[in-house]
């Protein structure tokens, strides 16, 4: 519903405007509990950590 | 500055003798890091792979942070909490931070997985550990001088670890001018020096092989003898 959207959006604002950080978005299953913004940060670390182990490294020009 | 007794300097087979701390201490810096392994030109072949470049992506992210955070002390948080440029450097020093660790954390990952602490090169390890150990201090230290209810909260739960480790009374967390010169004097310091001495450390031994590099590599041929015999006496 747009009208419950503009409305978080404005508290939103209030909060950011009074120095208060937002409360964010958690995710949890059972006793494991993490922070949207974290799992985010861990997942493209594991992404590129892979990529790096198999993706082919250019040759340089002229090198021996 | 000439070396004592008859032996000319820079001879091959025998060492130079100096008689002065200057001439010892050179003798002793190029015995360990000539200039071509200090700046070489060239990379074992192994060393043409994507997981090598992370560690040079956290020191490019590194000079990013420090170029920015000298940008900040010099025009300080009515500058960079206020207009609009200050902003933005602000939030690229916090980026940059958070490439930084990205960086840092997958380095370590290859490190690992590649056992780097292999023919000699454990203290190459050990500043790794210190160098990511003093940057979560930095970093933490950086959150606290956010001056808003987030850095309060952050500090006023972290002043109860502190404290409970004994080290509270010299390292106050809710002293936002101590904090303040942690982070942008000391901390930085220990960060760029304890790098820099893990880069020097790289140079000396070279990089890692792989466990399974081929023994026909020219570094791995012309470390061999060394190499195998340090190895030998760990296992």
């Amino acid at each position: 519903m747009p009208f419950l959207g503009q409305e978080a959006v404005m508290r939103g604002s209030l909060l950011a405007e009074a120095g208060i950080p937002a409360p964010g978005i958690y995710l949890g299953w059972g006793s494991f509990l993490i922070q949207f913004g974290n799992l985010i940060v861990i997942v493209l670390m594991v992404i590129l950590f892979v990529v790096a182990l198999f993706l082919p490294f250019p040759r340089g020009k002229g090198r021996k | 500055m000439t070396p004592d007794g008859d032996t000319a300097a820079g001879t091959v087979d025998e060492e130079p003798r100096f008689s002065t701390w200057t001439g010892t201490a050179r003798g002793w810096m190029l015995r360990r890091l000539p200039p071509d392994k200090l700046l070489p030109e060239d990379q074992p072949s192994y060393v043409a792979s994507w997981i090598y470049v992370f560690g040079m992506g956290a020191i490019a992210a590194l000079v990013y942070i420090i170029v920015s955070g000298c940008i900040l002390a010099l025009n300080g948080p009515a500058w960079y909490h206020v207009s609009g440029l200050g902003h933005f450097i602000n939030s690229t020093h916090l980026w940059s931070v958070e490439l930084f660790f990205m960086f840092m954390v997958i380095h370590l990952w290859g490190k690992y997985w590649m056992a780097a602490w292999r023919g000699g090169r454990v203290l190459t390890w050990i500043t790794g550990v210190i160098a990511f150990v003093v940057s979560i201090v930095t970093a933490f230290t950086g959150y606290l001088l956010q001056t808003n209810f987030d850095s309060q909260w952050i500090a006023f739960q972290a002043k109860d670890a502190l404290n409970a480790v004994g080290v509270g009374a010299w390292f106050n967390v809710t002293n936002l001018g101590q904090i303040l010169m942690w982070h942008i004097t000391l901390l930085p310091l220990a960060v760029a020096g304890v790098v820099a001495l893990h880069v020097v450390l790289v140079r000396m031994h070279g990089v890692v092989p792989p466990l399974d590099a081929a023994a026909t590599d020219a570094q791995l041929q012309q470390d061999l003898p060394q190499r195998a015999s340090v190895e030998g006496e760990h296992l």
